[in-house]
């Protein structure tokens, strides 16, 4: 099992552990923590985020039941001390905190988890975390057992019920303006919409450190909207934000490990490339027969050279990828399975075995057809520009020439979604979440995110009919092993049957001011404030901040 | 004076051959890339140093001269062609149509021309090859980037048409085509040649901000413009101010172009 990296980079595991145990020794409350987000949030109401500065907001102004330890990704209570899954995945009861209270100063009890339930169930409400409770057929039951004991019982197995918790937040029943009284450590105090949200500490808030100190250690925090990366990291050099959430590879060489650049280790993110082979696509018919071709795809996989591409394009802050599991999602990778080997001339003998041959510098199909083909990827991402630049030398040594698209983001949406006017196209997945469920949108042959050939109204592949039924499967095994063993059968069809070829895992690179204490970044979001309670500012800044 | 301008020719001159025999005298191709060279400073071998991706960066400025030096200039030449006639006729025409096209081309000045680079590059088809994409991109360059350069010579040709010596000429019995031809002619052509030394620079960096929608050059074909890409990062100039190379050659051709021309223009 591999070791999840974590800190700043070169810095060992011990000395980091003595770092943040001495740290948390001497944490000093109160001061003003500074960062930034590239927009404004959508939405204040927690229960409707969908995006990333809305969900920064609602993991600092609530809290959940249970909560995802972002370094071990094990659950731990959190509103609930404890809870416990029965009936084989179809219940799951939580017995909540005593005397935790709003930060309007209401109690909490089980009608408040009874009444944000609700919610996520309600069609009309239109919540999206409450998609995976809502089932097709049959109902969702709530039942409250007494004020401290909640219980939710649905009508199918779900995997991993208990991980849909650690994202739902819990509102007040009893509150006027629900989306007000939060559980979490801060209260929005003001909003300057395109300029700052400022946040104050929550009386109320219910965690107390080891030593009994009401949490959180900070008085307050400003969050300035600042969509321009370059001014953001500028500020941070400066000292004016104590960490940037996310920075690119260029910035991260240009502050240095020695100036607070931290890489978190590999995210559950996959860059990958696929092929059009959506039937009604209007593309050439050969080249439809090439992309359907597993053993085309599987030689392509071969002509990359991915440990260039985490070289040259990453600067070694990235791993070369087998699949759609990240090394990182320990409990689900498949770790038998490694990235397709660089072997040009092993391409070029499976392309022959389906009737391709390389005359001169140019590969030729069984018509004559020179292979020639596009790929489309999202203008303005550099790393992404980069790869398909060295792909592309990858593939002329094996006769393929690749013209490389860059497109804006609606209309790449537009070819690869609506018209599929497309041949190929390099993109990348963001992992959210850590359960396979989170993936179930792509690889069901349904879904309308099954990038390479969507809305299937029966699979058109034995194979993605076999996937269609492990992820099924997988998605309401209550057993851990069982669900495993589905899907590492599910990643070895991936991996023969080539739909995306998977390039590399991108890493978590963050920003953290040295002034910045107890601060452990992690690989998922949010990966610097996850333990927003426990951070605190060193003297030195505070009296900075005095001044 | 005419040894600036002797000079600047035979730099232009040799800018210009060295473009042309890119590939005999390029030490490499501009798509070769020597991957366990990314990133390298000068040396005997890359001059220039290596960029990201292994590639020569003095091939690459080689190269990349025939697209800059060639195409930018011939879409400066469009746009300045299309803004000397509109831009005259809506100086020198009747209040009704002068008011006419004065609108229209204040109406394609505040029309963000983004949308139609857009519509642009959707049309294209995506295996059109770089030197297609980068034809059509300066075509379009050239078609929508005269509006500004009109509005200065509609201006200038009002002021001339207004002017003293226009006048005396009128009073002295010259006819309107003479007129033209000895002094109105004359007295503009500094300010149209002026607005073609600006647009060329501004045409090989705006193919270089062209990348983001798609249109420009596309990879592995190199450009002044996606070199100058690179300088986005000021803190990286100073750890490698050699890539300030495609910077320094820009400066010295659009210096190099007006010396030369200069001198002819003050001989005439």
């Amino acid at each position: 099992m591999r070791t999840q990296t974590s800190g700043r980079s070169g810095t060992g595991p011990t000395l980091l552990l003595t770092l943040f145990l001495s740290l948390a020794a001497f944490a000093q409350t109160g001061g003003e923590l500074h960062f930034s987000i590239a927009g404004d949030p959508k939405t204040f109401d927690p229960l409707q985020v969908t995006e990333e500065n809305s969900d920064t907001i609602r993991s600092l102004t609530n809290s959940t039941l249970l909560r995802m330890d972002r370094k071990t990704f094990e659950l731990k209570p959190e509103l609930a001390e404890s809870w416990k899954v029965s009936d084989m995945g179809r219940r799951i009861q939580f017995k909540l905190r005593s005397g935790v209270r709003f930060s309007d100063g209401n109690p909490l009890d089980a009608e408040d988890v009874a009444f944000t339930l609700r919610q996520l169930l309600d069609p009309k409400a239109k919540v999206p975390a409450g998609d995976s409770l809502r089932p097709e057929k049959g109902t969702t039951t709530i039942t409250v057992l007494n004020p401290r004991e909640v219980a939710l019982a649905v009508p199918d197995p779900v995997a991993g019920l208990d991980m849909l918790f650690y994202e739902i937040p819990i509102l007040s029943s009893r509150s006027p303006l629900k989306e007000k009284a939060g559980l979490g450590p801060f209260v929005v105090s003001e909003y300057k919409a395109g300029n700052y949200i400022s946040l104050k500490r929550n009386p109320n808030y219910w965690k107390k450190d080891g030593q009994g100190h009401a949490l959180p250690y900070l008085d307050s925090v400003r969050i300035d909207i600042q969509q321009n990366r370059e001014i953001a990291l500028t500020r941070f050099q400066r000292g004016e934000l104590q960490f940037l959430s996310s920075i690119d590879i260029d910035s991260f060489d240009r502050l240095g490990v020695a100036n607070g650049a931290v890489d978190a280790g590999e995210t559950f993110d996959s860059e990958m490339l696929w092929f059009n082979q959506v039937a009604a696509a209007p593309i050439d018919a050969y080249k439809k027969a090439w992309f359907r071709s597993k053993e085309f795809r599987r030689a392509l996989s071969e002509a990359i050279q991915r440990d260039d591409l985490v070289k040259l394009v990453y600067r070694g802050r990235a791993t070369a990828a087998a699949g759609p599991f990240s090394p990182t999602a320990k409990p689900w990778a498949n770790t038998h399975l490694k990235p397709h080997a660089f072997d040009p001339d092993g391409a070029l003998k499976l392309l022959a075995t389906v009737g391709f041959k390389k005359n001169g510098t140019v590969l030729r199909d069984g018509a004559g057809n020179a292979v020639e083909f596009s790929v489309v990827t999202n203008a303005g991402n550099k790393s992404r520009a980069h790869m398909a630049t060295l792909i592309q030398q990858d593939f002329s040594r094996i006769g393929i020439k690749l013209n490389i698209v860059t497109l804006d983001m609606p209309s790449l949406i537009e070819r690869i979604s609506r018209n599929f006017q497309y041949e190929a196209c390099l993109l990348g997945f963001s992992g959210v979440a850590l359960d396979p469920n989170d993936q179930l949108n792509v690889w069901m042959s349904s879904s309308a995110t099954h990038q390479w050939n969507p809305h299937q109204a029966t699979p058109e592949t034995p194979w993605e009919a076999e996937i269609d039924k492990l992820m099924t499967e997988q998605s309401s095994a209550p057993d851990v092993r069982k669900r495993k063993a589905l899907l590492d059968r599910m990643q070895e069809i991936v991996w023969e049957q080539v739909p995306m070829i998977y390039l590399v895992h991108p890493h978590a690179l963050v920003a953290v001011s040295p002034k910045l204490g107890n601060v452990a970044p992690s690989v998922l979001r949010p990966r610097v404030f996850w333990n927003i309670d426990q951070l605190f500012l060193q003297k030195a800044t505070l009296v900075g901040q005095l001044r | 004076m005419k040894l600036v301008s002797r000079t600047a020719q035979v730099f232009l001159l040799l800018v210009y051959l060295v473009a042309l025999g890119a590939p005999w005298i390029a030490p490499a191709g501009y798509a070769d890339q020597f991957r366990d060279h990314a990133g390298e400073p000068p040396s005997a071998r890359f001059p220039l140093g290596v960029d990201e991706l292994g590639r020569d960066r003095l091939s690459r400025l080689i190269y990349g001269s025939r697209v800059s030096l060639v195409l930018a200039p011939a879409a400066a030449l469009l746009a300045v062609s299309l803004a000397a006639g509109i831009g005259i006729a809506a100086g020198v025409a009747t209040p009704l149509l002068a008011r006419t096209l004065t609108l229209g081309i204040d109406l394609l000045l505040s029309l963000p021309a983004l949308f139609l680079l857009l519509i642009a590059r959707a049309m294209l088809p995506l295996n059109s090859g770089p030197w297609s994409s980068v034809l059509v991109t300066f075509i379009l360059l050239g078609a929508l980037g005269w509006p500004a350069a009109a509005r200065v010579i509609c201006s200038m040709s009002r002021t001339l048409l207004r002017s003293t010596f226009m006048m005396q000429a009128r009073a002295a019995g010259c006819t309107t085509a003479r007129m033209m031809s000895s002094q109105f002619m004359p007295n503009l052509r500094p300010v149209i040649k002026g607005q073609f030394f600006l647009l060329v620079p501004v045409f090989i960096l705006a193919e270089a901000n062209l990348g983001i929608l798609g249109l420009g050059v596309s990879e592995p074909l190199p450009s002044w413009g996606s070199m100058l890409a690179e300088l986005t990062n000021l803190s990286a100039i100073s750890q490698a101010p050699w890539r300030l190379a495609p910077a320094v050659l820009l400066l010295l051709v659009v210096l190099s172009f007006y010396a030369a021309t200069h001198h002819k223009e003050a001989i005439s």
